[in-house]
């Protein structure tokens, strides 16, 4: 079947957007934080708890669990209450009120990331798409983030991929 | 309860199309309000049920980043001690509830599997390739992905 025609809402200055990086974050991994987030996923490895098992498989503290880049420094004078960076931040935002999340992949270079580092972080937009939605019976605007995160020492750690739809109130 | 550091594997030991042992969640509200705290995401459709429904969601459901750690566990566990978990890969097909109130959490039991595509070695390294997937307790798969590790060898 062919995809039911609609109206464009990428923009030139949308797509002049893509492979531009954003303003940087800064996010902390203590042994606080990383043992909050594993016990959140469930883990029961003590490799996530206790610093000597840590140490004795290798790590330099406690090692992050897998999805875990740091939790990004915050004030709530001016950091969103929802997601916890900086309110006002710029990067691409969608036309389209309503979003969800597609897709996340993370890949590691191997660099350990453990409790005590602090990771730098950009975001740039990768790609935009556009396609109707057969199920909602609205557009979607698929839209492709790529962030990179580097450690104290300037090794980059990771680069994670963030996918997000976002589309208009079906009805609307 | 599964074993909480599992026994090490070897690159030798695996063959594409292995099956790797199974993961399995309950996820609960209190589970959802944890990871709000891990992971910094306060959006409320995950744990205020009348906000998620004024969205037009029937419930609170799982957070996607969520089912991504799920799946880096079971990447994690399968890669043992002396392993790595190099990218984990996942697409959100379908929103997954959270057991609540007197709801038993088995009822909610959202299960992780994976399968081994491909291992290859690259100079000392060797990698194992797996298309991954996290199953609802009705067995219709809501995230499916790929995972790449690293195993150590026997050699």
């Amino acid at each position: 079947m062919a995809d039911q025609e609609f109206e464009s809402v990428v923009t030139d200055e949308m797509r002049a957007m893509i492979g531009v990086k954003g303003e940087e974050t800064i996010s902390e991994l203590t042994t606080t934080s990383v043992r909050m987030f594993a016990r959140s996923v469930g883990y029961v490895d003590p490799a996530f708890y206790d610093e000597e098992v840590a140490r004795e498989r290798g790590f330099r503290s406690l090692p992050a669990p897998p999805g875990y880049l740091g939790t990004p420094i915050f004030n709530p004078a001016e950091s969103d209450a929802t997601f916890g960076g900086r309110r006002g931040a710029g990067g691409f935002r969608s036309p389209y009120p309503l979003v969800l999340n597609g897709g996340t992949d993370i890949e590691y270079t191997g660099e350990q990331i453990c409790a005590g580092d602090t990771l730098t972080s950009a975001t740039a937009l990768a790609s935009l798409q556009e396609r109707w939605s057969g199920a909602l019976g609205v557009p979607m605007l698929i839209q492709v983030s790529e962030t990179t995160y580097t450690n104290q020492h300037g090794q980059v750690v990771a680069v994670s991929r963030g996918t997000g739809i976002s589309y208009p109130a079906p009805g609307s | 309860m599964s074993d909480a550091v599992p026994d090490q594997i070897y690159f030798e030991d695996i063959e594409v199309g292995d099956n790797i042992p199974e993961l399995e969640k309950s996820p609960t509200s209190q589970q959802l309000v944890q990871w709000a705290a891990g992971s910094g995401d306060f959006y409320q459709i995950h744990y205020d049920t009348s906000y998620a429904q004024d969205t037009g969601l029937d419930d609170i459901i799982v957070h996607g980043a969520l089912k991504h750690a799920f799946l880096g566990e079971l990447l994690w566990r399968f890669a043992g001690p002396e392993g790595q978990v190099k990218r984990v890969q996942c697409s959100y097909r379908g929103m997954d509830p959270a057991a609540q109130g007197r709801e038993s959490a088995q009822e909610k039991k959202f299960t992780l599997r994976g399968t081994v595509t491909r291992k290859y070695s690259e100079g000392e390294r060797n990698f194992v390739e797996l298309n991954i997937e996290g199953v609802r307790a009705d067995g219709s798969v809501s995230t499916p992905g790929t995972g790449v590790v690293v195993l150590p060898s026997r050699g």
